[in-house]
């Protein structure tokens, strides 16, 4: 493994800006592993090899010009394939925007790129967001860096990948009820979720636009809230976006001290059926809380076990309006024999670009929309989602965080759960209550199950646009586990093979 | 007995009006793309007008505000909370496949506006109650090409235009009208003239008709008499014109008494006016209720206007038409009658334009509410469309003052504005329309029309010098009505030396 792909975004950051690196370097570097390693993992579905190489130009002859330069300029990155770039592929890993060149960037990636960083290419998902495995994606299944027989996790499944492969220090995904936090953990990286409303939705294809929010993924806590940061503010565009000051995540990040802080842990995640390896190290990090100096209670949540009947109504019901506009009409896929009529063209479109859980999840949110039905499933749900929301509030009254394993299990066999799709939603069990009440949580790494020496992710939930408070936790829990393994999880990956 | 007057003994007929408005903002309802009428196709677009993957909604603040003001003139209550819902269909015309609209929190609701109809008793006050005002956004515009009907079935292929998707549009809608009659035609040109005028006055709309800003779809259902339950009602739309409004509940009222007296139901149905044959014809059946999957739209926020803001719109309101239109009457020495005619006609502003440069007001209403009116209705269009201004027409009004112009002439300079050859002075050099009142040009034509008129000449020349109109009429037979009467008459009888 070459250095450079080794270090982590903060770390490649003081190298470019002391001038012993260039950006152009630094994205070859990154761009040759993938070459060599990609075809065993599977996490790009596009790599811009000519668009990276030209940004990092750009950055170096700024830095020789001595313009003023952010941070993170220079540091190469992966993106989901849910955000538009202008003139780059973006499919949401479907048939039906296979060959949609967008004609706009999303304001992520307008971010990104003022800020200089470099986009290396998109990153495979689950079809339109939808899965917890990335297998739904229709052109193939990212395979998990630490056991290529596992799933990494979805629905950004492609970014956690390529981050733990060492293909790049940085990837952004997105959450709608776990799509970040789930693929972090299971492959042993940091991820987090926003407050909805704190990083434009402007050019992130919806999936359901009440939960969906991008988010950053890296090795380190530290290099994740830089990320956070440059995506994150207020954006015109956006109506649902927060016009309020961005919390200072960098620095909570660094803090590395949760002295008196009030944390709790949430009684009803963590219960039976969850792998014993992962409550293990669960109990663990309450420990290790303790005794950092932090006080730890249990808390309820006594709405929290409706959350995934709530999800799963109020998400395939977006998604059914917001998947509508994929008729062959304008854009992506166009079944058309010319002698069909345009309804016909839309059906058929439709019957061969969606795939199984696509068309699953807009059958459910269809039904559930209807008159006559409208009021006990869509209408209900958004009434429980209110008391889930409302149990949160009050939990933030007696403590400053909650925390809860991020996933129930650690990464399943490829293959294992495809014919089970309620094993598969179970996966989002612990994320879905944040993602209802749309304030922030992040998966942080807090080691290697027993059974199968596979991450495990601790999850942290932050009151509505504190997001710093999470960072602070997940940077001392961090801090701690590195001194203790003298080094980071991912460092205990195996090794993908190839010139390292 | 005519098939109206017998409909109307049997049965009373029950209105209901849903108008689409679509307002004069600028920039489009939830993007910044411009809102020109007849712009080329597609080149107001962009990603968020054309539902492009991503692209998201941001309301425009000026729709919003006119829709609040709309409501207040409409005295109708303000919602303190009102969210935007999607209705969800699939059709070419609809970038999203779904419509921003509002459905059961609209921004408006509970008002009325008040008409006022001539019926057999005198000037009678009909109040149509209205039931809510929405703010939702303008599809795009299909042409369908290759195919016989000018419909999408039976078209070789269809071109979408998406310059008109998402301009801001706002729904008003009344509650069911009864006991109006058989004065509900009336009744209803009278509230869609009433409401133009209003939407004019708050300069929101262009309110034309022809070019679709304002639309109008009637809703009818009869009752028998003494019933009092009413009857399956029909929506007519294409009803494209005041004149189309009052023929479509006619004719309808007409078609669903023959149904009824012949002992068929009424199909609940989606029904198209046709303007040449002035009656409806059958389209979508609406039997099985339609599956629109209304929910709250989650990419917008929803609105809360304070009291303070809708007290500020309320200060603003401009003079209610009706208002208006009394205080014009008394300043041009207009009837009651004749001021509704022009009202009726969409002529109030014009004749004011007419006045302010330098038209009598009677002569104003003359000509607009005159030659100008017959032309707008044989071109099935509103006067406001026609190709020539009030400046023309004041022009040609100072022209007959002073003698240069006749009427006849008059109207022949108005016909050459209409087929675009210039203004007033423009066409009198072009066509040589001046009036002639040069004797040496005049005397041959008199001599001659003498010469024609032997018997009339004899009897001027007795003194009976009331047949001297005679000569004066053949005189300007003779020159093409180019000739000034009075000085016709005037060297007629010195001519023969009466």
């Amino acid at each position: 493994m070459s250095d450079l792909t080794k270090l982590s975004a903060f770390e490649l950051s003081q190298q470019l800006q002391a001038g012993s690196v260039s950006a152009e370097e630094v994205t070859n570097a990154h761009l040759d592993r993938i070459e060599e390693l990609d075809k065993k993992v599977q996490s790009f579905l596009h790599i811009d090899k000519t668009g990276a190489l030209k940004q990092a130009k750009e950055v170096d002859s700024k830095r020789k010009e001595k313009q003023k330069l952010s941070k993170l300029a220079g540091v190469p990155l992966a993106l989901k394939d849910v955000l538009t770039q202008k003139d780059v592929p973006t499919t949401c890993g479907s048939k039906i925007l296979e060959g949609w060149l967008p004609p706009y960037d999303s304001t992520v990636v307008k971010n990104l790129k003022n800020a200089g960083i470099v986009i290396l290419g998109k990153t495979n998902m689950d079809e339109f967001a939808m899965g917890s495995s990335t297998e739904n994606s229709a052109y193939f299944s990212t395979k998990n860096p630490w056991d290529l027989t596992k799933i990494p996790g979805g629905s950004s499944g492609g970014s956690s990948a390529a981050v733990s492969a060492f293909f790049a220090p940085l990837s952004i995904g997105t959450d709608t009820g776990g799509s970040i936090r789930q693929p972090a953990a299971v492959t042993g990286i940091v991820g987090a979720k926003p407050t909805y409303g704190g990083v434009s939705r402007y050019g992130l294809v919806a999936f359901a636009s009440s939960l969906d929010q991008a988010g950053p993924f890296a090795r380190t806590v530290l290099d994740c809230a830089m990320l956070h940061e440059v995506m994150a503010g207020h954006d015109p565009k956006d109506s649902t976006s927060i016009n309020q000051r961005v919390p200072d995540v960098v620095a909570a990040a660094q803090m590395q001290d949760v002295k008196g802080m009030k944390i709790g842990y949430i009684k009803e995640l963590n219960g039976k059926g969850w792998q014993p390896g992962v409550i293990n190290r669960f109990n663990e990090s309450i420990e290790l809380l303790k005794s950092m100096g932090a006080e730890v209670k249990e808390i309820s949540l006594p709405h929290s076990i409706y959350a995934l009947a709530t999800y799963y109504l109020i998400a395939p019901s977006e998604a059914s309006s917001n998947l509508a506009r994929f008729d062959g009409m304008r854009y992506g896929l166009r079944v058309d024999d010319g002698n069909s009529s345009a309804e016909e063209v839309m059906n058929k479109t439709r019957e061969k670009g969606f795939g199984k859980e696509v068309k699953r999840r807009i059958m459910i949110g269809t039904y559930a929309l209807s008159s006559g039905y409208y009021d006990a499933y869509y209408a209900q749900a958004q009434k429980v989602r209110a008391l889930i929301a409302q149990d949160l509030t009050d939990a933030f009254k007696e403590v400053d965080v909650l925390i809860s394993p991020t996933s129930p299990t650690t990464a399943w066999g490829l293959g294992e759960r495809v014919n089970d799709p309620m094993a598969m939603y179970l996966a989002d069990l612990a994320t879905l209550p944040p993602s209802l009440a749309g304030i922030p949580a992040m998966s942080v790494p807090i080691g290697l199950a027993d059974e199968d020496k596979l991450p495990v992710g601790l999850q942290i939930i932050a009151p509505f646009m504190q997001d710093d408070r999470m960072y602070r936790v997940g940077g001392a829990v961090e801090a701690s586990l590195k001194s203790k393994w003298n080094g980071l999880l991912i460092d205990q990956i195996p090794t993908l093979g190839g010139a390292s | 007995m005519s098939s109206y007057s017998d409909a109307i003994n049997k049965y009373d007929p029950v209105l209901g009006l849903e108008t689409h408005v679509e307002l004069s903002t600028k920039s489009k309802m939830f993007c910044g793309c411009a809102t020109d009428f007849g712009a080329e196709p597609n080149t107001q677009t962009c990603p968020t007008c054309l539902g492009l993957p991503g692209s998201l909604p941001v309301a425009n603040k000026i729709g919003i505000e006119s829709t609040i003001r709309i409501g207040l003139a409409l005295n109708c209550t303000i919602a303190t909370y009102s969210r935007f819902a999607r209705k969800n269909y699939f059709y070419p015309d609809m970038p999203k496949d779904f419509q921003t609209s509002q459905y059961d929190e609209p921004l408006c609701s509970n008002g009325y506006l008040d008409v006022l109809v001539d019926t057999e008793e005198g000037s009678k006050n009909f109040r149509v109650e209205i039931e809510r005002v929405h703010l939702e956004e303008d599809t795009g515009k299909l042409t369908h090409a290759g195919g016989a009907t000018g419909r999408i079935h039976g078209a070789n292929y269809s071109l979408v235009d998406y310059n008109r998707a998402g301009i801001a549009l706002v729904e008003i809608v009344t509650k069911p009208v009864p006991d109006t009659g058989e004065y509900a035609p009336l009744v209803a040109k009278a509230y869609v003239t009433e409401l133009r005028d209003l939407l004019r006055g708050l300069g929101v709309s262009d309110v034309r008709m022809e070019e679709g800003s304002l639309r109008c779809d009637v809703n009818l259902s009869l009752t028998p008499k003494g019933s009092k339950t009413w009857g399956t009602r029909t929506e007519t739309k294409n009803v494209n014109s005041l004149r189309s409004v009052e023929r479509a509940i006619k004719s309808e009222i007409e078609r669903q008494a023959i149904e009824l007296n012949n002992g068929n139901t009424i199909k609940q149905e989606t029904r198209h006016f046709q303007e040449d044959t002035g009656t409806t014809r059958s389209g979508r059946s609406k039997e099985v209720a339609e599956e629109y999957r209304y929910f709250p739209e989650p990419d917008l926020v929803p609105i809360a206007p304070d009291s303070k803001w809708i007290e500020e719109l309320r200060s603003q309101l401009p003079e209610q038409p009706s208002i208006g239109r009394a205080r014009l009457a008394k300043e041009w020495g207009f009837t009651d009658l004749e001021m509704r005619d022009v009202a009726t006609l969409g002529a109030v502003d014009l004749i004011a334009e007419t006045i302010s440069f330098g038209a009598s007001p009677s002569a104003a209403r003359k000509w607009w509410a005159g030659e100008l009116a017959r032309k707008a209705s044989e071109d099935g269009v509103d006067l406001t469309v026609l190709k020539i201004s009030a400046k023309d027409i004041a022009r040609i009004d100072v022209l007959v003052t002073e003698g240069k112009l006749t009427d006849k002439l008059a109207r022949q300079v108005i016909e050459a504005i209409l087929i675009g050859e210039g203004n007033p002075d423009e066409v009198i050099a072009k066509r040589n329309l001046a009036v002639v009142s040069d004797d040496s040009a005049l005397l041959p034509a008199i001599k001659e029309a003498i010469e024609a008129n032997p018997e009339a000449a004899a009897k001027i020349k007795e003194g009976k010098v009331q047949v001297v109109g005679v000569i004066v009429g053949a005189v300007m037979k003779k020159t093409g009505g180019s000739a000034d009467a009075a000085k016709v008459r005037e060297l007629v009888l010195k001519t023969l030396g009466s």
